[in-house]
């Protein structure tokens, strides 16, 4: 770990005239905002992050979760992912947020994981880990050691020729699917981004992840209404048991009164590297009978892009498979 | 070094000498032990360790002390052209950066001879400019701080000229025909195989993989080196280690820094458990004790989890060709294993997966070879059950196998070869009851309502898969020192250089002395982990136990009978004038012997009658054929049986261990709570063999990418089957008067391929290469 200034932020707009000093907030940032630190630490210590700067956020007013007029919830930026997982609202309403939660990480780390700092998480790709290999998104224009190495826990979807990285999070598949919208005040001043548009695709630029900008602090994430009757769920498929990234997840919302899909929802982990959401999958449910070939369909629309690599190409079938699962699962 | 047999060698190691007289047969048998042998006792040390009050090699903290940092290849195959040190020197805090142009002399250590040792890694650090795996130290980077020196060794350039690596894990090369220079190296061979194995009617013909697999003990590997310069020579080195062998430790480092046995001294007092990778020396032991000696300063070195998969050993990639044939009626009548295993390129180390081959199944006709294949990666060294539990998954596998083909229960297949001799050897087993652990397993597992056909067993939308396989692990005893000192407080000492990797070391001696004496254990003060001590053996192999408990039942011995003398003696003593010999202790009293122990004095009574401090007894005892000749025309070894089921969901690929049962023949149980708990740790980590573990070298470059937690999987608690372990708890009558063989290894022995048959037996999916993988069974619906 290199030498860095350590200062707490006590107010919002201070945190955001600090980061706004920063030549910018993706890969490479001298100035980080720190929360909960499970990924930002981890990667200093690697040296994969050198802040010059790092910015304590925790005493930010920014850890409520309240109702909003709408009927939706606004979760705070730091809103811990295990009081989260717990909220009562999320519990019955968001049931897909708070299975999500629960299935990452360890209860040691959720206990200091953030939201804002969940919708940051960085993948778990071991040659961006390692300073010793090539790496497009640490360090632009090396090279994808990725592509012809260890990819067996790798990105199938979304892909470009500089990087495969998978987005590693949990919570990300499940706000994608809700449908959620990031609260971000910046130097010009807030602004809302849904998530669909938030997460940026690796192209040439895997080392951009997102669309924040110096400056640019997560304030909170907004969840709108629940859509009634509908059911949601998270499953997750993975080597072991706990304790592990996804191999490939599917967060679900649906709604097939009758046995006739009216509304759905698909969002996929472990798959692509961003948050999946498949629009493909939901219009393939939309209007067709809750039945095992109607999910078998949806699930080969949202694979029939997949482009997997030396030794993810199981994850095609796993992510078919954990879709069909899921959809029966909530449609019982 | 060619390093084949774990327990031989533990069985000759040079330290110590037997001071019993061996018995004859003939003896008449010892007196039962008392009920503390085989009670279900808590740790000794537990209070210790619950507190946090126990220290491990890294919680030594040292005045003046300051820290070193390696700097880690970041090749497999090459030389260091340049090692620019400039930037680093000039950081503050930073006192030394060592590298091979500046390193004081390390020495090999000489083979044979008395004190001689066994290192991990034959080259010292440093030795040259030549990098043969990754991770390996080029230089280490010593700072008054931790950090400051992890940033000065970050700071340091080093520029390499590489070569192309070779870490594959095909260990297909073509090598010269069997007996030849560099050929494959028989191990054990009788009958005629190939012959028989042509000829029969029923044959099977495959390879299994077992993947390279890193230990990764929880404590990582520490050194903090404390050179002590003397004006007048005779420099002392004090070495806080993490060491599963302080004497060997010892032995080997005062090799490697050219100074007297005497001037080292080891200490180990807690280890964070070994799994094999703490027996021998590693580098960064010697590096830290040198730089102690340059700096005149304590020196602490620290391994990272990321140096745990480079730098400290794995138990190496095998490949192994079985061929098994019977007659038409399921009679084996050939077995051959033909096995290769990687090594490094600076040592030669056989993963002896011939280990259990030649006597766990009766058969006329058997050969077992062996070859080696150079890789860059580090040393290999011994893991649980070296050899035996990567070859027993070949074997056991194939027996399944072969059972399947035969349409024959595989449990029944294996009893019906049994053999009470070792057809190796030619000479009964001491004591062997496999027969009795495969049905007690079976009746423990309900075996009887397994149905043959894949697939064909449910628990609701599940598929059950049953299996089963046997284990086996040599039993070895060697030589151990042990003292006890009985005090005139009423407390007890027992000494030993011997360690406690975490099994329960300290417990079992603590047990023994108050078996010998009936001074309760919460009296008894044992002491371990330090070489200064009397030399005690190394904790593998499974010999620990079985090694140090005859030296410390002698040393009571001894000890009572100077208690007896002073008795005599005393002339305020009951037993003033007597005859020490008429007398004996019971309960921590002494009377004449046919008395009711309750009419005798206390001994604390009987030493302060005779003004002593303590009555203190010697025990050196040997190899199990020292006390008992009868034991060298024995086969000793324990045996086992693993039970296992999976519940597998085709629908979506997902497959768990759900419920183990371990049958373990290991001689008398000396303590049943530390027992059960070893061998249900042994079972956690065969599912994580079975299903998880493997070191992933990357082939570009050498380096093992996932030299972490979280890309290196082992089980988590909920991954952790329902486990059920059984002892047979049958003394083995040779290896000492507690009859007890040593259980570190065996647990983990056959729990892999009962996973690999269970898996087959619900997925119809024969995995042959480990670990079993999503990507395996997904092809099945």
């Amino acid at each position: 770990m290199d030498a860095f200034q350590f200062s707490r932020a006590t107010t919002v707009s201070q945190a955001v005239q600090s980061g706004s000093g920063s030549q910018t907030s993706q890969q490479g940032a001298d100035v980080r905002f720190v929360a909960g630190g499970t990924t930002l630490i981890d990667l200093m210590k690697l040296r994969v992050e050198r802040p010059r700067i790092v910015v304590d956020i925790n005493g930010l007013p920014l850890d409520k979760v309240e109702p909003t007029p709408s009927g939706g919830l606004a979760v705070g930026a730091l809103v811990r992912n295990a009081d989260l997982a717990q909220h009562p609202t999320v519990k019955q309403s968001y049931t897909v947020l708070s299975e999500a939660l629960l299935s990452g990480a360890s209860p040691q780390l959720r206990n200091m994981a953030t939201t804002g700092g969940n919708l940051l998480q960085r993948t778990r790709c071991v040659y961006f880990r390692d300073t010793a290999h090539a790496c497009n998104k640490r360090e632009p224009g090396t090279g994808c050691s990725a592509i012809d190495g260890h990819n067996r826990m790798l990105a199938i979807l979304g892909t470009s020729a500089e990087c495969i990285a998978t987005n590693p999070s949990d919570m990300n598949v499940a706000l994608t699917a809700l449908e959620a919208t990031i609260q971000i005040q910046g130097v010009k001043g807030p602004r809302s981004v849904p998530i669909h548009d938030f997460f940026l695709l690796p192209g040439s630029t895997p080392q951009r992840e997102n669309v924040l900008e110096p400056g640019d602090l997560i304030t909170g994430v907004t969840l709108p209404p629940p859509v009634p009757g509908t059911r949601s769920l998270y499953l997750k498929l993975r080597d072991r048991a706990a304790y592990e990234f996804a191999l490939a997840s599917a967060a679900i919302v649906i709604k097939a009164p009758g046995g006739r899909v009216e509304y759905a929802r698909v969002a996929l982990g472990g798959v692509g590297t961003r948050p999946w959401r498949s629009l493909e999958a939901e219009k393939a449910l939309v209007g067709r009978p809750a039945s095992p070939a109607s999910f078998r369909h949806a699930a080969e629309m949202a694979l029939k892009d997949a482009h997997p690599h030396s030794e993810n190409g199981f994850k095609v079938e796993l992510a078919k498979r954990c879709i069909v699962r899921a959809l029966t699962t909530a449609t019982v | 070094m060619d390093f084949t047999e774990l327990i031989e060698m533990i069985e000759s190691s040079p330290s110590g000498q037997a001071n019993s007289a061996p018995k004859s047969a003939g003896d008449k048998k010892p007196e039962p032990p008392s009920a503390i042998i085989g009670s279900s006792i808590s740790r000794v040390d537990g209070p210790l360790k619950t507190t946090g009050t126990a220290r491990y090699a890294s919680d030594y903290h040292l005045p003046r002390m300051v820290y070193a940092v390696p700097v880690c290849a970041t090749i497999s195959n090459g030389v260091i052209l340049s090692l620019d040190t400039s930037k680093a020197e000039s950081m503050p805090g930073v006192l030394h950066v060592m590298r091979h142009e500046n390193i004081a002399p390390l020495f090999r250590t000489s083979p044979g001879g008395a004190r001689s040792g066994r290192t991990s890694e034959s080259r010292p650090p440093l030795d040259d400019n030549s990098v043969y795996y990754w991770g390996q130290y080029v230089a280490l980077a010593v700072a008054e701080t931790f950090q400051q020196a992890q940033s000065a060794a970050e700071a340091v350039k080093v520029t390499y000229q590489s070569s192309k690596p070779n870490v594959s894990t095909k260990l297909d090369e073509t090598i010269p025909a069997t007996g030849q220079p560099g050929g494959p190296h028989v191990e054990s061979t009788r009958g005629k195989p190939q012959e028989a194995f042509d000829a029969a009617p029923i044959k099977l013909d495959a390879t299994y993989v077992t993947p390279a697999e890193t230990h990764n003990p929880m404590e990582m590997h520490a050194t903090v080196a404390d050179w002590q310069h003397s004006e007048t020579g005779g420099d002392k080195v004090i070495l806080y280690e993490s060491s599963q062998g302080i004497v060997n430790h010892a032995n080997v480092m005062a090799q490697h820094l050219g100074i007297p046995r005497e001037n080292v001294q080891i200490v180990s007092k807690f280890i964070g458990s070994g799994f094999g990778c703490k027996l021998f020396p590693w580098p960064h032991s010697a590096l830290a004790a040198t730089a102690s000696r340059k700096l005149g300063r304590p020196v602490k070195l620290t391994l990272s989890r990321k140096m745990m998969f480079s730098n400290v050993g794995h138990r190496p990639l095998t490949q192994q060709r079985m061929r098994l044939a019977t007659d038409s009626q399921g009679k084996l009548v050939s077995l051959q294993q033909d096995y290769r295993n990687h090594t490094s390129h600076v040592d030669d180390i056989r993963e002896n997966c011939g280990e259990a081959t030649p006597f766990l199944y009766s058969v006329p006709n058997l050969q077992v070879t062996s070859a080696l294949m150079k890789r860059n990666v580090g040393t290999p060294t011994p893991m649980r059950g070296p050899g035996a539990v990567p070859g027993l998954f070949a074997l056991e596998s194939a027996v399944d196998e072969l059972a399947i083909q035969l349409k024959m229960d595989p449990v029944q297949f294996r009893l019906n070869h049994d053999t009470l001799i070792d057809e190796e050897k030619n000479k009964p087993f001491s004591s062997r009851h496999l027969k009795e652990c495969l049905e007690l397993g079976c009746d423990k597992f309900g075996w009887s309502k397994r149905t043959p056909a894949v697939g064909s067993m449910r628990k609701g939308d599940l598929i059950l898969g049953w299996g089963v396989a046997c284990a086996s692990w040599g039993a070895g005893r060697g030589n151990s020192e042990a003292v006890v000192a009985l005090r005139a407080d009423g407390t007890a000492r027992v000494s030993s250089g011997t360690q406690d990797p975490g099994t329960g070391t300290y417990t079992v001696v603590a047990q023994i002395l108050s078996d010998k004496t009936g001074i309760p254990t919460d009296r008894i003060e044992v002491v371990l982990g330090d070489s200064s001590l009397v030399p005690g053996p190394m904790s593998g192999g499974s010999t620990a136990t079985a090694s140090v408990i005859p030296s410390v039942a002698e040393a009571a011995r001894q000890a009572i009978q100077a208690v007896c003398v002073n008795a005599v003696r005393a002339r305020t003593s009951p037993f003033f004038g007597k005859d020490p010999t008429t007398l004996a202790m019971t309960n921590g009293r002494i009377h004449a012997k046919g008395d009711k122990p309750e009419t005798g004095t206390p001994f604390q009574d009987i030493l302060r009658m005779a003004s002593v401090a303590a009555a203190v007894g010697e025990g050196k005892t040997g190899p199990a054929a020292s006390e008992n000749k009868a034991a060298a025309d024995h086969s000793m070894h324990s045996f086992g049986a693993q039970f296992v089921e999976v519940e597998w969901d085709p629908g979506i690929a997902r497959l768990r261990v759900s419920r183990v049962v371990s049958v373990v023949d290991g001689g008398r149980i000396l303590n049943k709570k530390t027992a059960t708990n070893q061998m249900a740790g042994a079972v956690v980590m065969g599912v994580g063999m079975g299903l998880f573990e493997e070191t992933i070298y990357d082939p570009r470059n050498g380096h093992a990418v996932n030299d972490n937690f979280a890309d290196y999987i082992v089980p988590t608690i909920a991954d952790m089957p329902q486990i059920d372990v059984h002892f047979l708890d049958i003394p083995d009558p040779f290896i000492g008067e507690y009859g007890a063989r040593g259980i570190g290894e065996i647990g983990l022995a056959g729990v892999a391929p009962a996973i690999t048959a269970a898996v087959y037996h619900a997925t119809g999916v024969r995995v042959r290469q480990l670990p079993v993988r999503i990507e395996d069974l997904l092809t099945t619906a």
